[in-house]
Protein backbone atom coordinates (compact mmCIF):
# COMPACT_ATOMS: atom_id res chain seq x y z
CA UNK A 1 0.00 0.00 0.00
CA UNK A 2 1.40 3.33 -0.82
CA UNK A 3 0.62 5.24 2.35
CA UNK A 4 2.48 2.44 4.41
CA UNK A 5 5.40 2.59 1.52
CA UNK A 6 5.71 6.51 2.26
CA UNK A 7 5.24 6.19 6.04
CA UNK A 8 8.51 3.81 6.11
CA UNK A 9 10.24 6.13 3.83
CA UNK A 10 9.09 8.90 6.59
CA UNK A 11 7.95 11.07 3.84
CA UNK A 12 4.56 12.75 4.97
CA UNK A 13 1.90 11.96 2.91
CA UNK A 14 -1.45 13.81 2.91
CA UNK A 15 -4.65 11.43 1.81
CA UNK A 16 -7.17 13.84 -0.07
CA UNK A 17 -11.13 12.65 -0.22
CA UNK A 18 -13.07 15.39 -1.13
CA UNK A 19 -10.43 18.18 -0.79
CA UNK A 20 -12.45 20.92 0.89
CA UNK A 21 -10.03 21.34 3.82
CA UNK A 22 -6.88 20.52 1.54
CA UNK A 23 -7.20 22.52 -1.45
CA UNK A 24 -8.29 25.75 0.36
CA UNK A 25 -4.83 26.44 0.73
CA UNK A 26 -3.76 25.12 -2.51
CA UNK A 27 -2.32 28.23 -4.39
CA UNK A 28 -0.16 28.93 -0.98
CA UNK A 29 1.34 25.67 -1.62
CA UNK A 30 3.16 26.26 -4.19
CA UNK A 31 6.50 24.96 -2.14
CA UNK A 32 5.24 22.40 0.18
CA UNK A 33 5.79 19.27 -2.14
CA UNK A 34 2.65 17.90 -0.80
CA UNK A 35 2.51 14.18 -2.14
CA UNK A 36 -1.02 13.59 -2.27
CA UNK A 37 -2.87 10.04 -2.22
CA UNK A 38 -5.76 10.29 -3.71
CA UNK A 39 -8.55 8.09 -2.21
CA UNK A 40 -11.43 8.99 -4.19
CA UNK A 41 -11.45 6.18 -6.23
CA UNK A 42 -11.39 3.91 -3.61
CA UNK A 43 -14.81 1.95 -4.68
CA UNK A 44 -14.55 0.07 -0.46
CA UNK A 45 -14.34 3.38 0.92
CA UNK A 46 -17.43 4.28 -0.80
CA UNK A 47 -20.41 2.51 0.92
CA UNK A 48 -22.79 3.74 3.49
CA UNK A 49 -23.73 0.21 4.98
CA UNK A 50 -26.43 -0.96 7.32
CA UNK A 51 -25.50 -3.37 9.86
CA UNK A 52 -28.18 -5.75 11.24
CA UNK A 53 -32.39 -5.85 11.03
CA UNK A 54 -35.02 -3.30 12.33
CA UNK A 55 -34.49 -1.28 15.60
CA UNK A 56 -31.30 -3.00 16.45
CA UNK A 57 -30.04 -1.99 12.82
CA UNK A 58 -26.73 0.38 13.17
CA UNK A 59 -24.93 2.72 10.67
CA UNK A 60 -21.38 2.74 9.50
CA UNK A 61 -20.37 5.75 7.04
CA UNK A 62 -17.62 4.72 4.98
CA UNK A 63 -14.15 6.54 4.43
CA UNK A 64 -15.62 8.13 1.59
CA UNK A 65 -19.40 9.19 2.49
CA UNK A 66 -20.00 12.92 2.18
CA UNK A 67 -22.83 14.78 3.76
CA UNK A 68 -24.63 14.62 0.86
CA UNK A 69 -25.09 11.10 0.70
CA UNK A 70 -26.63 11.25 4.60
CA UNK A 71 -29.06 14.03 3.55
CA UNK A 72 -30.39 12.26 0.83
CA UNK A 73 -30.75 8.69 3.01
CA UNK A 74 -34.07 9.16 4.23
CA UNK A 75 -33.17 6.21 6.22
CA UNK A 76 -29.72 7.49 7.95
CA UNK A 77 -31.62 10.77 9.02
CA UNK A 78 -34.62 9.14 10.45
CA UNK A 79 -32.04 7.23 12.35
CA UNK A 80 -29.92 9.73 13.07
CA UNK A 81 -31.31 12.77 12.86
CA UNK A 82 -28.50 14.47 14.04
CA UNK A 83 -26.27 13.78 10.87
CA UNK A 84 -28.94 15.67 8.86
CA UNK A 85 -29.28 18.49 10.42
CA UNK A 86 -25.29 18.82 11.09
CA UNK A 87 -24.46 18.45 7.41
CA UNK A 88 -27.03 20.81 5.99
CA UNK A 89 -25.45 23.23 7.78
CA UNK A 90 -21.48 22.44 6.86
CA UNK A 91 -20.89 25.34 4.00
CA UNK A 92 -23.15 25.02 1.24
CA UNK A 93 -24.49 22.43 -0.96
CA UNK A 94 -20.93 22.41 -3.16
CA UNK A 95 -19.35 21.94 0.14
CA UNK A 96 -21.79 18.87 1.06
CA UNK A 97 -21.58 16.95 -2.43
CA UNK A 98 -18.05 16.47 -1.80
CA UNK A 99 -16.93 17.05 1.82
CA UNK A 100 -16.73 14.12 3.64
CA UNK A 101 -17.37 12.82 7.32
CA UNK A 102 -14.28 11.44 7.83
CA UNK A 103 -11.80 14.33 6.06
CA UNK A 104 -13.68 16.14 8.64
CA UNK A 105 -12.63 13.97 11.40
CA UNK A 106 -9.34 14.05 9.81
CA UNK A 107 -9.13 17.59 9.35
CA UNK A 108 -9.36 17.45 13.61
CA UNK A 109 -10.15 21.23 13.55
CA UNK A 110 -12.22 22.45 16.72
CA UNK A 111 -14.66 24.15 14.97
CA UNK A 112 -15.72 20.70 12.81
CA UNK A 113 -19.30 20.62 12.96
CA UNK A 114 -19.80 16.45 12.04
CA UNK A 115 -17.64 15.26 14.63
CA UNK A 116 -19.80 16.37 17.65
CA UNK A 117 -22.99 15.01 16.42
CA UNK A 118 -20.83 11.94 15.70
CA UNK A 119 -19.68 12.07 18.83
CA UNK A 120 -23.00 12.43 20.72
CA UNK A 121 -24.04 9.43 19.01
CA UNK A 122 -20.71 7.61 20.72
CA UNK A 123 -19.31 6.87 16.80
CA UNK A 124 -16.20 4.95 16.37
CA UNK A 125 -13.43 5.28 13.87
CA UNK A 126 -11.73 2.45 11.88
CA UNK A 127 -8.15 2.96 11.17
CA UNK A 128 -6.58 0.66 8.58
CA UNK A 129 -3.25 0.30 7.54
CA UNK A 130 -0.99 -2.87 7.05
CA UNK A 131 -0.56 -3.59 9.90
CA UNK A 132 -4.47 -4.43 10.21
CA UNK A 133 -7.25 -2.06 11.40
CA UNK A 134 -8.27 -1.10 14.99
CA UNK A 135 -11.61 0.80 16.39
CA UNK A 136 -11.05 3.86 18.41
CA UNK A 137 -13.94 5.35 20.06
CA UNK A 138 -14.28 8.96 18.11
CA UNK A 139 -14.24 10.87 21.97
CA UNK A 140 -10.94 9.33 22.59
CA UNK A 141 -9.92 9.81 19.23
CA UNK A 142 -8.16 13.37 19.28
CA UNK A 143 -5.25 14.36 21.59
CA UNK A 144 -4.81 18.23 21.02
CA UNK A 145 -5.34 21.04 19.01
CA UNK A 146 -5.43 18.91 15.43
CA UNK A 147 -3.62 16.00 17.35
CA UNK A 148 -5.24 12.13 16.79
CA UNK A 149 -4.31 8.87 17.52
CA UNK A 150 -4.12 8.34 13.86
CA UNK A 151 -0.68 6.97 12.62
CA UNK A 152 0.87 8.50 9.44
CA UNK A 153 0.48 5.77 7.59
CA UNK A 154 -2.99 4.97 8.54
CA UNK A 155 -6.30 5.96 7.19
CA UNK A 156 -9.47 6.44 8.31
CA UNK A 157 -11.60 3.57 6.44
CA UNK A 158 -14.72 3.79 8.04
CA UNK A 159 -17.11 5.42 10.87
CA UNK A 160 -19.42 3.47 13.33
CA UNK A 161 -22.29 4.48 14.81
CA UNK A 162 -24.28 2.10 17.38
CA UNK A 163 -27.68 1.63 16.63
CA UNK A 164 -30.05 4.25 17.42
CA UNK A 165 -31.10 4.45 20.86
CA UNK A 166 -31.55 8.28 21.70
CA UNK A 167 -34.08 10.18 23.06
CA UNK A 168 -33.33 13.41 23.23
CA UNK A 169 -31.19 14.92 20.39
CA UNK A 170 -30.23 18.19 19.51
CA UNK A 171 -27.69 20.14 17.64
CA UNK A 172 -27.04 23.89 17.07
CA UNK A 173 -24.66 25.57 15.79
CA UNK A 174 -23.79 29.55 15.79
CA UNK A 175 -21.71 31.20 13.11
CA UNK A 176 -21.49 34.71 12.04
CA UNK A 177 -24.11 34.10 8.99
CA UNK A 178 -26.92 31.44 8.28
CA UNK A 179 -24.47 29.63 5.47
CA UNK A 180 -20.62 29.20 4.74
CA UNK A 181 -19.48 30.33 8.26
CA UNK A 182 -17.26 28.98 10.22
CA UNK A 183 -18.74 27.76 13.46
CA UNK A 184 -18.40 30.38 17.26
CA UNK A 185 -20.06 27.53 19.30
CA UNK A 186 -21.95 24.78 18.90
CA UNK A 187 -23.38 22.17 20.62
CA UNK A 188 -24.91 18.39 20.26
CA UNK A 189 -27.15 17.12 22.86
CA UNK A 190 -28.29 13.38 23.06
CA UNK A 191 -29.37 11.77 25.87
CA UNK A 192 -30.33 7.86 25.42
CA UNK A 193 -33.74 6.65 25.34
CA UNK A 194 -33.79 4.84 28.48
CA UNK A 195 -36.84 3.32 30.06
CA UNK A 196 -36.91 0.67 33.36
CA UNK A 197 -33.02 -0.62 32.68
CA UNK A 198 -34.42 -1.63 28.66
CA UNK A 199 -33.00 0.58 25.95
CA UNK A 200 -35.99 2.06 24.34
CA UNK A 201 -35.79 2.97 20.86
CA UNK A 202 -37.50 5.91 19.31
CA UNK A 203 -37.30 5.21 15.59
CA UNK A 204 -38.63 6.84 11.97
CA UNK A 205 -39.82 9.73 13.35
CA UNK A 206 -40.13 12.35 10.57
CA UNK A 207 -37.45 14.58 9.59
CA UNK A 208 -37.86 18.21 10.47
CA UNK A 209 -38.55 20.03 7.22
CA UNK A 210 -35.84 22.19 6.18
CA UNK A 211 -36.60 25.49 6.54
CA UNK A 212 -34.44 28.40 6.25
CA UNK A 213 -35.88 30.30 10.01
CA UNK A 214 -34.92 27.03 11.65
CA UNK A 215 -31.41 26.20 12.54
CA UNK A 216 -31.55 23.47 15.49
CA UNK A 217 -33.66 20.22 15.79
CA UNK A 218 -35.27 18.20 18.29
CA UNK A 219 -36.65 15.24 17.43
CA UNK A 220 -37.70 12.01 19.72
CA UNK A 221 -37.93 13.58 22.84
CA UNK A 222 -39.13 10.67 25.29
CA UNK A 223 -39.90 10.25 29.03
CA UNK A 224 -36.82 10.25 31.55
CA UNK A 225 -35.63 7.19 32.55
CA UNK A 226 -33.14 5.33 34.69
CA UNK A 227 -29.53 6.32 32.96
CA UNK A 228 -27.50 2.92 32.57
CA UNK A 229 -23.89 2.44 33.80
CA UNK A 230 -22.31 4.77 30.68
CA UNK A 231 -24.83 7.55 31.42
CA UNK A 232 -27.40 8.69 29.84
CA UNK A 233 -26.36 12.38 28.39
CA UNK A 234 -24.18 13.40 25.46
CA UNK A 235 -23.29 17.11 25.39
CA UNK A 236 -20.35 17.70 22.83
CA UNK A 237 -19.40 21.32 22.08
CA UNK A 238 -17.45 22.32 18.96
CA UNK A 239 -14.68 25.61 18.89
CA UNK A 240 -14.59 26.18 22.78
CA UNK A 241 -11.93 24.24 23.29
CA UNK A 242 -8.36 22.83 21.19
CA UNK A 243 -10.28 19.98 19.91
CA UNK A 244 -14.10 19.23 19.78
CA UNK A 245 -14.74 17.96 23.17
CA UNK A 246 -17.52 16.01 25.66
CA UNK A 247 -18.53 17.84 28.48
CA UNK A 248 -18.41 15.43 31.04
CA UNK A 249 -18.66 17.50 34.55
CA UNK A 250 -21.88 18.47 32.81
CA UNK A 251 -22.69 15.50 31.50
CA UNK A 252 -22.71 13.42 34.74
CA UNK A 253 -24.55 15.93 36.26
CA UNK A 254 -27.32 15.39 34.13
CA UNK A 255 -26.98 12.03 34.53
CA UNK A 256 -27.36 12.31 38.62
CA UNK A 257 -30.31 14.26 38.17
CA UNK A 258 -29.05 17.76 38.62
CA UNK A 259 -31.45 20.73 38.10
CA UNK A 260 -30.02 23.66 36.82
CA UNK A 261 -31.96 27.41 37.59
CA UNK A 262 -29.88 29.43 35.99
CA UNK A 263 -27.68 29.60 32.87
CA UNK A 264 -24.30 30.52 35.44
CA UNK A 265 -24.71 27.42 37.20
CA UNK A 266 -24.23 25.80 34.01
CA UNK A 267 -21.48 28.38 32.62
CA UNK A 268 -19.39 27.67 36.24
CA UNK A 269 -19.54 24.10 35.70
CA UNK A 270 -18.69 23.99 32.29
CA UNK A 271 -15.32 26.13 33.40
CA UNK A 272 -14.15 22.34 34.07
CA UNK A 273 -14.70 20.80 30.61
CA UNK A 274 -13.77 23.49 27.57
CA UNK A 275 -11.79 26.23 27.58
CA UNK A 276 -12.36 28.74 24.94
CA UNK A 277 -9.95 31.03 23.23
CA UNK A 278 -10.56 34.71 21.92
CA UNK A 279 -9.72 34.80 17.88
CA UNK A 280 -11.21 36.74 15.20
CA UNK A 281 -14.30 34.62 15.18
CA UNK A 282 -15.37 35.64 18.43
CA UNK A 283 -14.14 36.22 22.07
CA UNK A 284 -13.61 33.52 25.09
CA UNK A 285 -16.56 35.10 27.31
CA UNK A 286 -18.93 34.89 24.26
CA UNK A 287 -18.38 31.53 23.62
CA UNK A 288 -18.78 30.47 27.18
CA UNK A 289 -21.90 32.26 28.02
CA UNK A 290 -23.51 31.39 24.47
CA UNK A 291 -22.77 27.55 25.05
CA UNK A 292 -24.26 27.47 28.15
CA UNK A 293 -27.37 29.51 27.46
CA UNK A 294 -28.12 27.51 24.25
CA UNK A 295 -27.55 24.30 26.97
CA UNK A 296 -29.60 26.13 29.78
CA UNK A 297 -32.50 26.79 27.47
CA UNK A 298 -32.48 23.11 25.56
CA UNK A 299 -32.55 21.90 29.02
CA UNK A 300 -35.69 24.51 29.98
CA UNK A 301 -37.53 23.21 26.83
CA UNK A 302 -37.80 19.37 28.02
CA UNK A 303 -38.02 19.79 31.71
CA UNK B 1 -2.98 33.86 -7.54
CA UNK B 2 -1.24 32.26 -10.57
CA UNK B 3 -3.43 33.39 -14.09
CA UNK B 4 -2.83 29.93 -15.39
CA UNK B 5 -2.36 26.36 -14.66
CA UNK B 6 0.73 26.34 -16.82
CA UNK B 7 2.78 28.89 -14.69
CA UNK B 8 2.46 27.75 -11.61
CA UNK B 9 4.92 25.06 -9.95
CA UNK B 10 3.64 22.70 -7.34
CA UNK B 11 3.77 19.50 -5.86
CA UNK B 12 5.38 17.69 -8.16
CA UNK B 13 7.69 20.46 -9.35
CA UNK B 14 11.20 19.40 -10.16
CA UNK B 15 14.45 21.62 -9.49
CA UNK B 16 14.12 23.42 -12.84
CA UNK B 17 10.68 25.04 -11.32
CA UNK B 18 9.35 22.77 -14.75
CA UNK B 19 6.04 21.06 -13.45
CA UNK B 20 5.27 17.84 -13.65
CA UNK B 21 1.88 17.09 -16.44
CA UNK B 22 -0.22 14.03 -16.76
CA UNK B 23 -2.91 13.39 -19.59
CA UNK B 24 -6.35 14.13 -18.63
CA UNK B 25 -9.12 12.52 -20.26
CA UNK B 26 -12.63 13.32 -19.55
CA UNK B 27 -16.28 14.70 -21.00
CA UNK B 28 -16.65 18.28 -21.25
CA UNK B 29 -20.06 19.18 -21.51
CA UNK B 30 -20.95 15.64 -23.33
CA UNK B 31 -18.02 15.08 -25.82
CA UNK B 32 -14.22 13.65 -24.70
CA UNK B 33 -11.36 16.04 -24.28
CA UNK B 34 -7.89 14.80 -23.52
CA UNK B 35 -4.87 17.35 -22.21
CA UNK B 36 -1.81 17.05 -20.54
CA UNK B 37 -2.28 19.38 -17.99
CA UNK B 38 -0.20 20.20 -14.73
CA UNK B 39 -0.45 17.93 -11.62
CA UNK B 40 -1.48 20.06 -9.59
CA UNK B 41 -3.96 21.78 -11.34
CA UNK B 42 -7.58 22.41 -10.33
CA UNK B 43 -10.42 21.42 -12.38
CA UNK B 44 -11.35 25.20 -12.36
CA UNK B 45 -7.65 25.92 -14.42
CA UNK B 46 -7.86 23.22 -16.41
CA UNK B 47 -11.67 24.29 -17.84
CA UNK B 48 -11.16 28.23 -18.22
CA UNK B 49 -7.21 27.46 -19.44
CA UNK B 50 -7.08 24.54 -21.50
CA UNK B 51 -10.34 23.75 -22.38
CA UNK B 52 -11.35 27.30 -23.68
CA UNK B 53 -14.18 27.40 -21.18
CA UNK B 54 -13.80 30.69 -19.64
CA UNK B 55 -17.44 30.67 -18.40
CA UNK B 56 -16.63 29.38 -14.95
CA UNK B 57 -14.92 32.33 -13.18
CA UNK B 58 -12.84 32.27 -10.37
CA UNK B 59 -14.08 34.39 -7.37
CA UNK B 60 -12.25 33.81 -4.18
CA UNK B 61 -10.16 30.53 -4.94
CA UNK B 62 -11.45 28.87 -1.56
CA UNK B 63 -14.45 27.47 -1.85
CA UNK B 64 -16.85 30.83 -0.41
CA UNK B 65 -18.39 32.34 -3.51
CA UNK B 66 -19.53 29.36 -6.32
CA UNK B 67 -18.49 31.36 -8.73
CA UNK B 68 -16.28 28.41 -10.07
CA UNK B 69 -19.64 25.87 -9.50
CA UNK B 70 -19.66 23.13 -12.46
CA UNK B 71 -21.90 19.65 -12.32
CA UNK B 72 -19.21 16.95 -11.86
CA UNK B 73 -20.91 13.35 -12.44
CA UNK B 74 -23.97 14.93 -11.50
CA UNK B 75 -23.40 16.52 -8.28
CA UNK B 76 -22.50 20.17 -7.87
CA UNK B 77 -19.26 21.32 -7.10
CA UNK B 78 -16.72 24.03 -6.45
CA UNK B 79 -14.05 23.37 -9.37
CA UNK B 80 -11.65 25.68 -7.13
CA UNK B 81 -12.01 22.70 -5.03
CA UNK B 82 -11.77 20.03 -7.26
CA UNK B 83 -7.89 18.86 -8.02
CA UNK B 84 -7.76 17.86 -11.55
CA UNK B 85 -6.76 14.10 -11.36
CA UNK B 86 -9.80 13.74 -9.70
CA UNK B 87 -12.28 14.69 -12.74
CA UNK B 88 -10.24 12.87 -15.05
CA UNK B 89 -12.43 9.81 -16.63
CA UNK B 90 -15.29 11.32 -14.75
CA UNK B 91 -18.06 14.09 -16.54
CA UNK B 92 -18.36 17.56 -16.28
CA UNK B 93 -20.59 20.10 -17.32
CA UNK B 94 -20.00 23.51 -17.33
CA UNK B 95 -22.04 27.02 -17.92
CA UNK B 96 -20.98 26.69 -21.97
CA UNK B 97 -23.79 24.71 -22.26
CA UNK B 98 -26.70 26.36 -20.80
CA UNK B 99 -29.61 25.75 -22.48
CA UNK B 100 -30.91 29.31 -24.13
CA UNK B 101 -34.93 29.23 -22.72
CA UNK B 102 -33.01 29.09 -18.73
CA UNK B 103 -30.43 31.89 -20.10
CA UNK B 104 -33.37 33.97 -20.96
CA UNK B 105 -36.07 32.94 -17.50
CA UNK B 106 -32.59 34.37 -16.15
CA UNK B 107 -32.36 37.35 -17.70
CA UNK B 108 -35.68 38.68 -17.29
CA UNK B 109 -36.15 38.46 -13.35
CA UNK B 110 -32.65 40.09 -12.86
CA UNK B 111 -30.87 37.54 -11.98
CA UNK B 112 -27.69 39.28 -13.04
CA UNK B 113 -26.42 41.84 -12.60
CA UNK B 114 -22.89 42.88 -12.87
CA UNK B 115 -22.31 38.99 -13.67
CA UNK B 116 -19.72 37.89 -12.03
CA UNK B 117 -21.55 35.17 -10.01
CA UNK B 118 -24.35 34.28 -12.72
CA UNK B 119 -22.10 31.20 -14.36
CA UNK B 120 -22.16 30.19 -10.80
CA UNK B 121 -25.21 30.67 -10.23
CA UNK B 122 -26.43 29.50 -13.40
CA UNK B 123 -24.90 26.10 -12.56
CA UNK B 124 -26.78 25.82 -9.06
CA UNK B 125 -29.74 26.20 -11.13
CA UNK B 126 -29.00 23.82 -13.98
CA UNK B 127 -28.45 21.24 -11.11
CA UNK B 128 -31.82 22.03 -10.24
CA UNK B 129 -33.29 21.16 -13.36
CA UNK B 130 -31.35 17.99 -13.53
CA UNK B 131 -32.70 17.04 -10.34
CA UNK B 132 -36.08 17.91 -10.21
CA UNK B 133 -36.05 15.73 -6.54
CA UNK B 134 -33.72 17.94 -5.07
CA UNK B 135 -36.08 20.95 -6.26
CA UNK B 136 -39.23 19.97 -4.98
CA UNK B 137 -37.34 18.74 -1.38
CA UNK B 138 -35.32 22.13 -0.94
CA UNK B 139 -35.96 25.79 -0.22
CA UNK B 140 -34.39 27.88 -2.38
CA UNK B 141 -32.62 30.42 0.05
CA UNK B 142 -30.68 27.69 1.41
CA UNK B 143 -30.03 25.80 -1.87
CA UNK B 144 -28.21 28.77 -3.23
CA UNK B 145 -26.23 30.31 -0.23
CA UNK B 146 -23.23 28.38 -1.50
CA UNK B 147 -23.31 31.42 -4.32
CA UNK B 148 -22.15 34.90 -3.15
CA UNK B 149 -23.53 38.09 -4.90
CA UNK B 150 -22.50 41.64 -4.21
CA UNK B 151 -25.52 43.12 -6.61
CA UNK B 152 -28.61 41.53 -6.68
CA UNK B 153 -29.45 41.49 -2.99
CA UNK B 154 -30.88 37.35 -4.07
CA UNK B 155 -34.33 38.51 -4.48
CA UNK B 156 -33.51 38.21 -8.31
CA UNK B 157 -31.24 35.10 -8.26
CA UNK B 158 -34.66 33.43 -6.24
CA UNK B 159 -37.11 34.70 -9.01
CA UNK B 160 -34.76 33.55 -11.66
CA UNK B 161 -34.49 30.11 -10.30
CA UNK B 162 -38.21 30.44 -9.78
CA UNK B 163 -39.07 30.98 -13.07
CA UNK B 164 -36.18 28.37 -14.76
CA UNK B 165 -38.21 25.64 -12.65
CA UNK B 166 -41.37 27.11 -13.63
CA UNK B 167 -40.52 26.62 -17.36
CA UNK B 168 -39.61 23.34 -17.15
CA UNK B 169 -42.30 22.24 -15.27
CA UNK B 170 -40.49 21.29 -12.56
CA UNK B 171 -42.36 21.46 -9.09
CA UNK B 172 -40.79 23.38 -6.12
CA UNK B 173 -41.04 23.58 -2.10
CA UNK B 174 -41.16 27.28 -2.16
CA UNK B 175 -39.22 30.10 -0.55
CA UNK B 176 -38.73 30.85 2.96
CA UNK B 177 -39.29 34.80 3.19
CA UNK B 178 -37.70 36.58 6.03
CA UNK B 179 -39.03 36.69 9.56
CA UNK B 180 -39.54 39.19 11.79
CA UNK B 181 -37.34 37.46 13.94
CA UNK B 182 -34.17 37.56 11.39
CA UNK B 183 -32.38 40.72 10.86
CA UNK B 184 -31.26 41.43 7.64
CA UNK B 185 -32.63 38.15 7.29
CA UNK B 186 -32.27 36.46 3.93
CA UNK B 187 -30.30 33.65 3.11
CA UNK B 188 -28.00 33.55 1.88
C1 LIG C 1 -16.36 27.07 1.94
C2 LIG C 1 -16.18 26.00 2.98
C3 LIG C 1 -17.10 25.87 4.00
C4 LIG C 1 -16.95 24.88 4.96
N1 LIG C 1 -17.87 24.83 5.97
C5 LIG C 1 -17.71 23.92 6.95
C6 LIG C 1 -18.64 23.87 8.02
O1 LIG C 1 -19.61 24.64 8.06
N2 LIG C 1 -18.43 22.94 8.99
C7 LIG C 1 -17.38 22.07 8.96
O2 LIG C 1 -17.25 21.25 9.85
N3 LIG C 1 -16.49 22.10 7.94
C8 LIG C 1 -16.62 23.00 6.95
N4 LIG C 1 -15.70 23.05 5.93
C9 LIG C 1 -14.54 22.13 5.98
C10 LIG C 1 -14.68 20.84 5.19
O3 LIG C 1 -15.65 20.94 4.18
C11 LIG C 1 -15.02 19.63 6.07
O4 LIG C 1 -14.09 19.53 7.12
C12 LIG C 1 -15.07 18.32 5.28
O5 LIG C 1 -15.72 17.34 6.05
C13 LIG C 1 -13.73 17.81 4.84
O6 LIG C 1 -13.91 16.61 4.10
P1 LIG C 1 -13.08 16.36 2.75
O7 LIG C 1 -13.38 14.98 2.30
O8 LIG C 1 -13.31 17.44 1.78
O9 LIG C 1 -11.61 16.43 3.35
P2 LIG C 1 -10.20 16.61 2.63
O10 LIG C 1 -9.94 18.05 2.37
O11 LIG C 1 -10.03 15.66 1.51
O12 LIG C 1 -9.29 16.13 3.85
C14 LIG C 1 -9.32 16.82 5.10
C15 LIG C 1 -8.23 16.26 6.03
O13 LIG C 1 -8.53 14.92 6.42
C16 LIG C 1 -7.56 14.01 5.93
N5 LIG C 1 -8.32 12.87 5.46
C17 LIG C 1 -9.37 12.88 4.58
N6 LIG C 1 -9.88 11.64 4.44
C18 LIG C 1 -9.13 10.83 5.24
C19 LIG C 1 -9.17 9.43 5.52
N7 LIG C 1 -10.09 8.63 4.97
N8 LIG C 1 -8.27 8.93 6.39
C20 LIG C 1 -7.35 9.74 6.97
N9 LIG C 1 -7.26 11.06 6.75
C21 LIG C 1 -8.15 11.60 5.89
C22 LIG C 1 -6.79 14.76 4.86
O14 LIG C 1 -5.46 14.31 4.74
C23 LIG C 1 -6.87 16.18 5.37
O15 LIG C 1 -5.91 16.41 6.36
C24 LIG C 1 -15.84 24.00 4.92
C25 LIG C 1 -14.93 24.11 3.88
C26 LIG C 1 -15.08 25.09 2.91
C27 LIG C 1 -14.09 25.20 1.81
S1 LIG D 1 -13.82 30.42 -6.83
FE1 LIG D 1 -14.49 28.48 -6.24
S2 LIG D 1 -15.90 28.93 -4.73
FE2 LIG D 1 -15.08 30.87 -5.11
S1 LIG E 1 -24.52 40.08 -10.25
FE1 LIG E 1 -22.75 41.04 -9.53
S2 LIG E 1 -21.94 39.61 -8.14
FE2 LIG E 1 -23.86 38.81 -8.61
Amino acid sequence: MMLADSASRGEPVTPIAGGTDVMVSWHHRAKDKLTLLDLSRVRELAVMEWTGVGDGASLTLGGLTTYWDVMQSREAAAAYPLLAEAARQVGAVQIQTRGTWAGNVGNGSPAADGVPVLMAYDATVTLASVRGRREVRLDEYFTGYRKSVRAADELIVAIRLPPPTWGVQWFHKVGARRAQAITKVGVAMVRRAVVSGQMSVTRGHAIPAPSASRRSAVVGERASGAPDAAGSWRVVANSVAPTVVRCRMLESALDSGRIFTRPDEIESLLAGDISPIDDMRSTAVYRRRVLARLIYHRLAQSA
Amino acid sequence: MANSANDRAGPGAGESGATETFNMSFTLNGAPVSRRVPLDARLLDVLRYDCACPGTKEGCGEGECGACSVILDGLLVNSCLVPAFQAAGRVVTTVESVAADVASALNVTGTSQCGACTPGIVMSIRWLLERPEIASNVDLREFLSGNLCRCTGYDGVVAGAEAALTLRGIPMRGVARPGPGDRGGSRP
